[in-house]
């Protein structure tokens, strides 16, 4: 089971506790955290599932390679982190 | 509380609402969603529920729903462009996503919890339960005349008006920047560009008068003739009395015939009222003065009223939906994109300063 963690910023909007999901890519995984949380994935994901032009996941420390299929391969004991860029004023 | 005596205020960074003391001043009284976008909000005239729609930037856009007037909200569904698949090759999907609700509208009073929203890039949506479930209206959608749509300001066109006819909620008008003025007389089943009249100065000759290049920058109706449209247009301003067929080109606006903002008289379809800026390329108001350019003979002439409104130094700018007048005819509010915000209650022959310190406005409207 990977683990999926949420910015803190996500949480002035809904409940982001850390997850525990299973699934072999990036996509699988937080389709399970969405399928538990529905309201959060337009939040991570746009109308196509594609990542957010200003969100961004790191596994493992390595930031996502496939922002549009989210196919980067993940391992059971992977550890995700979902994260925004920083902009605006 | 009367009509006309409460205001909601979409702005850059949040929802404000403005009620009207016995005294007859205006004060901000509640507030929503401190430090987000809101681009637009909607006080359903049928049951008084409140919709603000926000663009929280990195998240995404939300559409947010109060019963009680603004004092709790919740988070309902809204417009997403049906999921595309990719083209077989790989996983990666195409296909559009909504980056900004542009326009939220009530149906008719005869179409309980019918919602219009419209999009950048330029969807038109339709609900029929009070935002719970959205459709993308697929009949304008799929007009092959929908790629010759581009942005106007946005990188992606835009629906920004939409005006459901009082009289028969199946005649829509819809306003699209920059993609024309396109008509439903059927309840959104089928689709007609009406452009006649208007110009584009921005295209090639031979496409000046292309009707699905127009940029209609709003388009107002007026309630009691819904036949009457209003259209501050990126080229001029342009009337039309036959919904939509023939439009007339209203030239002797002063001081300038460029602007984003128009509103009309509720009763009387002959009165508007413009906010002149000095032209496209150069968006601030003329001289350093904010006015109002008034008309009450359908365009013939107007008065410039500026009593109250800043004269030296000013470089607010009314954006396309920050120009409102409530249902007497007599009041108005208008709201810059350097935050400030005027309250007219004499149709505009004066104005009160409601507050200088707002965060940019993109929006406002009278309460029903």
């Amino acid at each position: 089971m990977a683990q999926v963690n949420f910015t803190p910023n996500l949480r002035r909007h809904l409940s982001v506790p850390p997850a525990e999901v299973p699934g072999a890519s990036v996509r699988e995984a937080l389709d399970a955290v969405f399928e538990r949380n529905p309201q959060l994935r337009s939040y991570v994901v746009d109308d196509q599932g594609r990542l957010r032009k200003h969100v961004v996941v790191f596994i493992d420390g390595e930031m996502v390679a496939d922002r549009e299929g989210l196919s980067d391969v993940i391992e059971a004991s992977s550890e995700l982190f979902v994260m925004q860029a920083l902009s605006g004023g | 509380m009367k009509k006309g005596e409460r205001i909601q205020v979409a702005s850059r960074k949040g929802l404000f609402t403005l009620s009207r003391s016995a005294g007859g001043g205006w004060a901000i009284t509640n507030s929503a969603f401190l430090g987000d976008p809101v681009t637009i909000v909607l006080d359903d005239p049928r049951d008084r529920t409140l919709y603000a729609a926000l663009n929280l930037g990195h998240f995404g856009i939300k559409l947010r729903r109060s019963e009680d007037g603004g004092k709790t909200w919740e988070e309902t569904s809204h417009p997403s462009f049906p999921q595309e698949p990719g083209d077989g090759l790989d996983a990666t999907p195409s296909g559009s996503s909504v980056h900004q609700i542009w326009a939220l509208e009530a149906g008719g009073a005869d179409e309980e919890g019918r919602l219009w929203a419209g999009t950048i890039p330029g969807g038109l949506f339709v609900s029929d339960d009070r935002g719970a479930n959205w459709r993308l209206v697929e009949s304008l959608w799929n007009r092959p005349e929908r790629s010759n749509w581009f942005g106007g300001g946005y990188d992606d066109a835009g629906i920004h008006s939409i005006c459901v006819d009082r009289r028969d909620s199946s005649n829509v008008a819809v306003g699209v920047s920059c993609g024309g003025v396109w008509i439903t007389e059927d309840g959104g089943q089928s689709w007609e560009c009406r452009t006649k009249g208007m110009f584009a100065a921005y295209m090639p000759p031979e496409r000046r008068e292309d009707p699905s290049i127009q940029d209609p920058h709003r388009v107002a109706q007026c309630p009691a003739n819904p036949d009457v449209l209003w259209v501050q247009h990126h080229n001029g301003v342009f009337k039309s009395s036959d919904r939509a067929r023939q439009w007339q080109e209203i030239s002797d606006v002063e001081p300038s015939v460029f602007g984003f903002a128009v509103a009309v008289h509720p009763a009387d379809p002959d009165t508007a009222w413009l906010v002149p800026a000095v032209k496209d390329e150069c968006r601030i108001p003329v001289d350093g003065k904010v006015v109002v350019a008034r008309t009450r003979d359908g365009g013939k002439s107007f008065e410039v009223l500026r009593k109250g409104l800043p004269q030296e130094n000013a470089y607010d700018l009314v954006y396309r939906h920050a120009l409102d007048v409530d249902g007497s005819g007599d009041r108005l509010v208008m709201g810059s994109t350097t935050g400030s915000l005027w309250v007219s209650e004499d149709a505009g022959e004066t104005w009160a300063t409601v507050s200088n310190h707002l965060p940019p406005i993109y929006q406002l409207r009278f309460s029903p």
